[in-house]
């Protein structure tokens, strides 16, 4: 006898889950189940990440030699725009928000879908159409620029397909917007009886801080590149100064969005991390409201640092001083999370699953990219170490040791919930210790190259600086086998995985009290929320062995 | 081959900047230990099924912690912002007696020209222990130029003059790079500083070709430009004359002051509409796109030699 059946309810009838209700292309293409449109971004931003990957891998080999000789420079330099653009726009601002949170923050807050779910369907097309239209830049030709589009050289220089390339990446920030509405609107309105804003888990938080970001800041990437075209195909002068436009404008504009963009990318990873720690270290969260206030002054102040990549424009010397002391205010949010995290293993009982292994290397990551911001918010420093390899290694010890991380972590967390099924753990464990090892192979020795002096997007440079390209590229090896292996066994875990059940890791959360899959509605029954969201514990003691009570017990079969 | 950390410091500000730099990496790598080894020790001790104490936590936890945390990182950030800061602040003054030298970047190549007239290309020689200026301009795209043994970078933007100083301490050759991504032959945009002994400065200076000085050159361009039909002593056009201008300030129509130096004169050559002197009609056409970066800084200096001769 069941729950349900003691409490005098009658079963339910067998229905399908969420991947078997319907299995035509039509019904995927035309989907409004934001768990299917989850699946869509995810299969499409698998694609990007290996394309970007790809030609960086041309990238790094080039680079084991001082003089190159395998690509021409201007191949050379169409390839790291490439890289730069792709894994950007169309692989780390989506990746978290479009597929987790996409799949997530429903079934998180008990909501039977997003608010907007043909809104949810737009962005996705969009996201396709600006990918297509991208990808025809390179395959036209290339674009040149780098990520950044720089004028004059964008719009009065370069010889490449600036326009396909600027017109791709204005439509993708559409998409963001969409999206971030879109979650916007669904944590104000669909939240679940009882579910109030301090009960939110804190990934959810972490979502409407991006989402609120990706309102905001998008449309400046948009009016930016739009004078880029405007310039470059109609001639209007904006930014040519000998037509009394300015070059520095552009700057501004651009880092306007490209600064909070990082937050973009990095908070989603600091709510994935969020609800692996508890998890595993079978914990509350320490400090949740502590974790939530972070996250919005991270978001706020994210606004107001744009200027600290200006430092050597010419830029006013009290402009720097105040960008530098913003830049240096925002270390304290991210400082206050990564002791919170620290603390929260505090007396738990915490297991190494491969999800904890992803944290743990995230926060190891998260912490020593950020750490080299300080070096970057330091006026007298940055000009030194600016425009050279050691803000390479910098942004990638935050995007891809950071948010990429936290992408794996949560993958391999939800994973089991996706798809229903439980991929091999030891190969899992595996790939989680080769990427840590592989990532700092890959970037500890631009920090020295860097500061060294060896400027980046060279593509030819100076023989004293082979050996740390040399370790680089040899690290970019072992990376890109951890990022490949996963591929392999979640593809064997879909066919021949053990199935998982409704919730595999004892965790706490309103995602894990339906079936795994869950189905169309998510939710049987309207879930009701009557606690916060890592009761692993009862409060004031320390982490248990028995699995926590599971929510709405009664409610959902 | 570089050794790790053996960056030459040559100049007073590497020197600065480095003791900023090893303070960082003293501090974020002790962070980093304390962090790691709290992640470390405490997984390990608070692993499924140790037998480490667990049980009802103390009273002082959560607030109090977070409260003590967050104060103590905002002082250390407000402390590292201070140190920081103010080096940057102290190096922003340019010494007086610094010997400016001219730098005009274009793709791919860095030209310099010194006081005298010699000129060089991707090659930059100064005299040791004595402060030298550089004045920059851009032909094209933006351009930085980065002397990592100096621990400058200034970005070089075209329309806009850029300025850094340095003060070689180490007579030596140290290489210079284009650091902002100018277009194909980005990397190979490179040169030397050969900074020498001053006495070999000056020998050196002596023996390259007989380059006309800036002024010279100038005074050419100022006949040959149609520049002298209006603004030279015997012209029957009302126009500004130009003897004793430089560095004196300027009364504008429109009520403003300013005083007329090198951005003044640039700006008034290509954008002759923007700041009109009180008591002269707006006729002068714009140069803009037909002098470039070079033949700009050769008038200024040609401008400023006439007040130089003036004040004599």
């Amino acid at each position: 006898m069941t729950d349900a059946l003691l409490a005098g309810e009658l079963p339910f009838p067998p229905r399908p889950d969420y991947l078997r209700d319907g299995t035509t292309l039509t019904s995927w293409l035309t989907t409004t189940d934001h768990k299917r449109i989850a699946i869509l971004f995810a299969v499409t931003i698998t694609m990007f990440f290996f394309m970007g990957g790809a030609a960086i891998t041309a990238v790094r080999l080039e680079l084991f030699t001082p003089n190159g000789g395998l690509l021409s420079s201007d191949t050379y330099n169409k390839l790291f725009s490439f890289h730069g653009i792709i894994m950007v726009w169309f692989f780390l601002v989506p990746s978290i928000p479009n597929t987790m949170g996409n799949f997530l923050l429903p079934l998180m807050i008990g909501a039977p879908d997003l608010a907007f779910p043909r809104l949810n369907l737009f962005s996705w097309y969009l996201t396709v159409a600006a990918g297509a239209v991208t990808v025809y830049a390179l395959v036209a030709g290339g674009v040149d620029t780098g990520w950044t589009f720089y004028t004059p050289y964008s719009t009065m220089f370069s010889n490449s397909h600036v326009l396909a390339a600027a017109a791709g990446v204005f439509m993708v920030g559409f998409s963001s917007i969409a999206t971030g509405v879109n979650f916007i609107a669904t944590i104000h309105m669909l939240r679940a009886p009882g579910m109030t804003w301090f009960r939110l888990p804190l990934f959810v938080w972490a979502i409407y801080a991006t989402s609120i970001i990706m309102v905001l800041a998008s449309p400046v990437l948009a009016i930016s590149l739009l004078l880029v075209m405007a310039e470059r195909w109609l001639g209007l002068p904006i930014f040519d100064p000998a037509r009394g436009g300015d070059p520095i404008l552009f700057q501004h504009l651009f880092w306007f969005y490209s600064h909070p963009a990082v937050y973009i990318m990095v908070l989603p990873a600091m709510g994935v991390v969020s609800e692996i720690i508890p998890c595993f270290a079978r914990r509350r969260i320490f400090g949740y409201d502590f974790m939530v206030y972070a996250m919005i002054a991270i978001a706020g102040i994210g606004f107001f640092v744009w200027g600290h990549h200006m430092f050597v424009s010419g830029q006013s010397a009290y402009a720097n001083l105040i960008f530098s002391f913003l830049s240096f205010i925002i270390a304290v949010p991210s400082a206050i999370k990564v002791f919170n995290w620290t603390a929260s293993l505090y007396r738990g009982q915490i297991s190494f699953n491969s999800p904890m292994l992803y944290a743990l290397g995230f926060v190891g990551l998260f912490t020593t990219g950020g750490l080299s911001g300080l070096f970057l918010a330091s006026i007298p420093v940055d000009v030194h170490v600016t425009d050279t390899y050691f803000v390479v290694a910098h942004f990638h010890y935050i995007m891809v040791g950071g948010s990429v991380s936290a992408f794996f972590g949560g993958l391999h967390f939800w994973w089991p919930k996706v798809t229903g099924r439980m991929y091999p753990e030891s190969w899992a464990k595996f790939a989680a210790i080769l990427m840590y090892f592989g990532f700092n192979m890959t970037f500890l020795p631009q920090f020295f190259a860097g500061y060294l002096g060896m400027p980046r997007r060279y593509h030819t440079y100076p023989p004293e600086y082979q050996i740390y390209n040399v370790m680089s590229s040899s690290g970019a090896a072992v990376l890109a086998v951890a990022y490949l292996l996963p591929l392999g066994y979640f593809a064997w875990s879909l066919f021949y995985g053990g199935r998982a059940g409704k919730n595999p890791w004892d965790a706490t959360g309103l995602e894990w009290t339906t079936t795994s899959p869950p189905p169309p509605q998510n939710f049987d029954r309207q879930p009701r929320v009557d606690r916060g969201p890592y009761d692993y514990h009862a409060e004031g003691q320390s982490a248990g062995l028995d699995p926590p009570e599971p929510q709405n017990s009664r409610e959902v079969r | 081959m570089n050794p790790i950390f053996s960056l030459p410091e040559a100049t007073t500000h590497a020197e600065h900047v480095d003791h900023i730099f090893y303070g960082l990496l003293v501090l974020s790598g002790l962070t980093m230990l304390v962090v790691f080894a709290l992640i470390i020790t405490l997984a390990i001790r608070y692993r499924r099924g140790s037998g480490a104490k667990r049980g009802p936590l103390p009273e002082i936890v959560s607030r109090e912690f977070e409260i003590g945390w967050t104060m103590a990182t905002l002082f250390l950030f407000a402390f590292l912002f201070w140190w920081a800061a103010s080096a940057d602040l102290s190096s922003l003054e340019v010494p007086a007696n610094a010997l400016e030298i001219h730098v005009v970047a274009k793709q791919w190549m860095w030209k310099t020209q010194h006081p005298n007239g010699a000129r060089e290309i991707n090659a930059l020689h100064i005299p040791v222990d004595k402060p030298v200026r550089l004045v920059m301009t851009s032909q094209d795209v933006i351009h930085s130029f980065f002397v990592p043994a100096f621990r400058v970078k200034q970005d070089v933007v075209p329309g806009r003059e850029a300025e850094i100083w340095f003060q070689a301490t180490k007579t030596g050759v140290f290489p210079l790079l284009c650091a902002e991504y100018c277009g194909i032959d980005h990397s190979m945009m490179r040169g030397r500083i050969i900074v020498m002994r001053q006495e070999d400065y000056a020998d050196w200076l002596t023996q390259q070709p007989e380059g006309d000085d800036l002024a010279h050159v100038g005074a050419k361009l100022f006949v040959e430009r149609g520049c002298s039909g209006c603004h030279a002593d015997a012209s029957k056009v009302h126009a500004p004359k130009l003897a004793g201008l430089y560095g004196r300030s300027v009364q504008l129509s429109d009520g403003r002051q300013v005083k007329a130096d090198d951005r003044y004169i640039r700006d008034s050559i290509l954008q002759p509409k923007r700041d009109i002197t009180a008591g002269y009609e707006p006729v002068m056409p714009s140069y803009a796109g037909l002098l470039d970066d070079g033949e700009i800084q050769s008038l200024t200096a040609y401008i400023r030699s006439q007040t130089e001769k003036a004040n004599d």
